[in-house]
C-alpha cells in the first residue's frame, strides 16, 4: 500500500496544475489517452523494480531544478557537414535560427502544426509506438511526454534524404523544463540520417516515435552533453519493417541524471537493428541510465546492442537491456554487450542484460563487463615514450571505439571522437 | 653508453630479492649478450631498466649517458633513447598500429623539444621500414598486435625500434615464440640498426639468436649476478654443454 499512495502522490503532485494542449481533435484524442495512460500507470518512483537504479524523483517533480550553463569554447558539432538545421530554445523551435523546413525526399512540419491540423499523417503515429511500448513493461513517463508535448518536428522520408537533418537543441534558461515530440515517418525504400544535439534545457522530456517500412534506412546519431546539472528522460519507440535499418548511436557526456529508453519492435523479416551509445561521466553527480528493450517478431533479423561507459570519480553508469525474440522469430541473431571502465573505485556500474527467448533455432548473446585502465598496456605505451595521461586517454577512446564503430558515417564518427578527446584532456 | 653497477632489485609484493649486484658497461656502439637459465633474473633487468612497476631497487645504480636511469618515469627513458623489445608484446585492441607508432615518434620527439613529423613523412618512414621487416599494410592498420603471430609482434617490436631510433636497445627474448625464418628476419633488423651510436643488449636462452645476431660480449647470469662474461665463444660453450659446468665452475 505504501508504495500505491507513493506513487498516487507523486502523480497527482505532477499533474496538478497541468491542462492539455490543444489542437485538432485527433491530437486532443490522442493526447487524453495518454493521460489517461499516466492515471492508470501512475509516475515511477524509485521503488518501482525498472527504477531501481536510477532515482526519477527529480524527473517526476512539479518544477525543475535549475542547471547551470556550462560554457566552453568548442563550436557547434557536426558544423563541417551539410546538414538541415532545426534549432529549439528550451524547447521551444527557433525559426529564425533555422532552415526552411524543406528538402529532397522529405517532408518536414512543426508538430504545433501537425497537431493543429485536422488531417495529418501523423494521427497514426502519434503516442501510437509509446501506447504500443508500454507492454510489457510500463513507460509512464513517456506517456506523459505523449500528453504534453505541444513542440517537435514531423519528419517523413519518400526518399533518400541527401542532407542529414539536425535537431538542435540550445539550453539558455537555467530554469527551462523542455518537451518535445518528434516524429519520423520513413516510407519504403526509403532513407534519411537524424542528428541531435545539444544539452536541450535544465530538465528536459524528450520522445522520439519512428516507423520504418519495408526497404527503407534509419541512421540516427545523437550527441547529448555539456551542461552538468541538466536532467533527461528520452524516450525512443521504433517499429521496424522487412529488409529495413535501423541504427541509433547515442553520446552523453556530463549531466547530473540522463535516463536513455530505446523501445524497438522488429516486425518484418531480414531487418537489422543497431542501438549504441557511449557516456562519459566524471564526478559523484553524474548518473547515466541506457534502457533498451528489443523485441523480435521476424524471421532471420539482426539486433546488436553495444554499450560502453567511461566513468570517474564517483560516476555511476547504468544499463537495463533485454532481447526479447517472440515465438516464430526463427534465425534471429542477437548480441548485447555493456561495458564500463572504471577509472577509480568509487564509480559503479549497474547492470541488467536480459534474454527472453521463445524460439528454438536462433543465436543470441549477451555480455557485460566493468573493468580499469589495462596496466600493462598502459606500460607498453610510456615505454615508447607516449605520456601516461595521453596513453590513458589512447586507452579510453579504444575502449569506446567498438560502441563508435556503429555510427556508419565516418565524418560523424570522426567529429564525436575529437570531442571525446577534448573531454578527456579535461578531464585527465 | 649503459652503466650497471651493483644493482639489487627485490619484488614489492613479495619479499624476495632478484637481482643481487649486477654490474654491466656497456659501450657505445657494442653488441652485448646476456644469457643464462631460467629464473636468473634475465628479464628482471629489462624491466628495471624500462621502469616497470613491482620492483624495488634496494641497492646499486643505473644510468645511460651518465643520466640516472632509475629516477626517470618510462617515457622519460624511451625519450633519453632506451627502448625494450618485449618478451610479451601487449596487445591493444582498439588503438591501431599506425596511430601507436605516430604517436610514440611524435611524443618522443616533442619531448626532445623536435618538430613533430608530418603525416606524408612519417607515413613513408614507416612504409619503407615495415616493408624490410615484411609487415604488410595490414598489419599496420590492425590494431597493436591483436590477432598477431608470435613471429608478426616480434617483427612488429623491431619496427617500432627501427621507427623510434633509441641509442640503447634491450632485446628481451626476442627469439621465444620465432621459427627459423622468423629469427632471421628479426636478427636483420636488427642487424640493420647496428650503427657507432647505437648499442644493444639481448637477452635470450639459446645461443641460435647470437648466430644471427653476432654480440661484441657474452655474460653469463645466474641467481641475480652476472657470473661470467667472455666473448662470442663463451655462447658455443652454454650451447655445447649447457649452464651446469659454467656455474659449476665459478661455485
Amino acid at each position: 500500500m505504501a508504495l500505491a499512495k507513493m506513487k498516487a502522490d507523486t502523480t497527482e503532485a505532477r499533474l496538478s496544475g497541468l491542462s492539455l494542449p490543444e489542437g485538432a481533435a485527433w491530437a486532443n484524442a490522442a493526447r487524453a489517452d495518454a493521460m489517461d495512460r499516466v492515471c492508470r500507470m501512475g509516475l515511477p518512483t524509485k521503488r518501482d523494480e525498472y527504477w531501481k537504479y536510477t532515482d526519477p524523483t527529480t524527473l517526476t517533480a512539479p518544477d525543475a531544478a535549475e542547471a547551470a550553463l556550462f560554457h566552453n569554447d568548442e563550436g557547434p558539432l557536426f558544423d563541417a557537414v551539410d546538414r538541415l538545421k532545426i534549432v529549439f530554445v528550451d524547447g521551444v523551435f527557433d525559426a529564425e535560427a533555422s532552415d526552411d523546413l524543406a528538402g529532397e525526399g522529405i517532408e518536414i512540419a512543426r508538430l504545433a502544426d501537425a497537431m493543429s491540423a485536422d488531417i495529418h499523417w501523423a494521427k497514426d503515429l502519434y503516442g501510437v509506438l509509446e501506447a504500443r511500448g508500454q507492454q510489457p513493461v510500463e513507460r509512464p513517463l513517456a506517456a506523459l511526454n505523449t500528453a504534453m508535448a505541444t513542440d517537435g518536428v514531423v519528419i517523413q522520408a519518400t526518399g533518400k534524404v541527401g542532407k542529414p537533418i539536425n535537431l538542435i537543441y540550445l539550453h539558455k534558461d537555467v530554469r527551462s523544463d523542455a518537451v518535445l515530440h518528434n516524429l519520423v515517418k520513413v516510407e519504403a525504400g526509403a532513407e534519411v540520417t537524424l542528428l541531435e544535439t545539444g544539452p536541450a534545457a535544465a530538465r528536459f522530456s524528450k520522445q522520439l516515435e519512428v516507423e520504418v517500412a519495408d526497404g527503407g534506412a534509419f541512421h540516427h546519431v545523437r550527441a547529448q552533453g555539456r551542461d552538468h546539472e541538466r536532467r533527461a528522460v528520452t524516450h525512443c519507440f521504433a517499429r521496424i519493417g522487412a529488409a529495413s535499418t535501423f541504427k541509433s548511436f547515442t553520446l552523453t557526456f556530463n549531466g547530473v541524471l540522463t535516463r536513455n529508453e530505446c523501445v524497438l519492435e522488429i516486425i518484418g523479416d531480414e531487418a537489422v537493428a543497431h542501438v549504441a551509445g557511449a557516456c562519459v561521466g566524471d564526478g559523484g553527480d553524474f548518473h547515466h541510465d541506457d534502457t533498451v528493450f528489443i523485441t523480435h517478431d521476424a524471421v532471420n533479423c539482426e539486433s546488436r546492442q553495444v554499450f560502453k561507459k567511461v566513468l570517474r570519480n564517483g560516476a555511476t553508469g547504468v544499463f537495463q537491456g533485454k532481447i526479447l525474440v517472440k515465438e516464430g522469430a526463427q534465425k534471429t541473431d542477437g548480441y548485447q554487450i555493456s561495458q564500463s571502465l572504471l577509472l577509480d573505485e568509487d564509480s559503479q556500474f549497474l547492470a541488467k542484460p536480459e534474454l527472453e527467448i521463445y524460439a528454438d533455432d536462433v543465436a543470441c548473446s549477451h555480455g557485460s563487463t566493468s573493468g580499469a585502465i589495462d596496466e600493462d598496456a598502459l606500460f607498453y605505451l610510456r615505454s615508447r615514450g607516449v605520456h601516461p595521461d595521453e596513453a590513458r586517454t589512447l586507452l579510453t577512446l579504444a575502449f569506446l571505439a567498438e560502441a563508435l564503430e556503429e555510427i556508419d558515417n565516418e565524418v560523424l564518427a570522426e567529429d564525436l571522437r575529437d570531442r571525446l578527446e577534448g573531454w578527456l584532456a579535461r578531464h585527465s | 653508453m649503459l652503466e650497471i653497477k651493483n644493482l639489487k632489485v627485490a619484488l614489492e609484493e613479495e619479499d624476495k630479492q632478484i637481482l643481487k649486484g649486477v654490474d654491466l658497461s656497456i659501450e657505445a656502439g657494442s653488441v652485448h649478450a646476456i644469457m643464462g637459465p631460467n629464473g636468473s633474473g634475465k628479464s628482471t633487468l629489462s624491466y628495471v631498466l624500462s621502469g616497470k612497476d613491482g620492483y624495488e631497487v634496494t641497492e646499486g645504480a643505473a644510468a645511460l649517458e651518465g643520466a640516472d636511469l632509475l629516477d626517470m618515469e618510462p617515457e622519460e627513458r624511451a625519450a633519453a633513447g632506451l627502448f625494450l623489445a618485449f618478451q610479451y608484446p601487449v596487445e591493444i585492441p582498439g588503438v591501431g598500429n599506425m596511430t601507436f607508432l605516430r604517436t610514440a615518434v611524435n611524443a618522443q620527439r616533442k619531448s626532445r623539444g623536435e618538430e613533430e613529423l608530418s603525416a606524408a613523412d612519417f607515413l613513408k618512414e614507416v612504409r619503407a621500414k615495415a616493408k624490410s621487416l615484411k609487415i604488410d599494410a595490414d598489419m599496420l592498420k590492425r590494431p597493436v598486435n591483436v590477432g598477431f603471430s608470435g613471429g608478426e609482434k616480434k617483427r612488429n617490436e623491431i619496427l617500432q625500434m627501427a621507427m623510434l631510433e633509441p641509442k640503447m636497445c634491450v632485446l628481451d627474448e626476442t627469439d621465444s615464440g620465432l621459427d627459423v625464418d622468423a629469427m632471421k628476419l628479426v636478427a636483420e633488423g636488427v642487424n640493420a640498426l647496428r650503427s657507432e651510436g647505437r648499442s644493444f643488449l639481448v637477452i635470450t636462452h639459446y645461443q641460435r639468436l647470437l648466430d644471427h645476431i653476432q654480440p661484441d660480449f657474452v655474460h653469463i647470469m645466474a641467481d641475480g649476478k652476472i657470473v661470467k662474461s667472455g666473448g662470442p665463444e663463451l655462447a658455443l660453450e652454454v650451447e655445447n654443454n649447457g649452464y651446469a659446468d659454467i656455474l659449476a665452475e665459478v661455485a
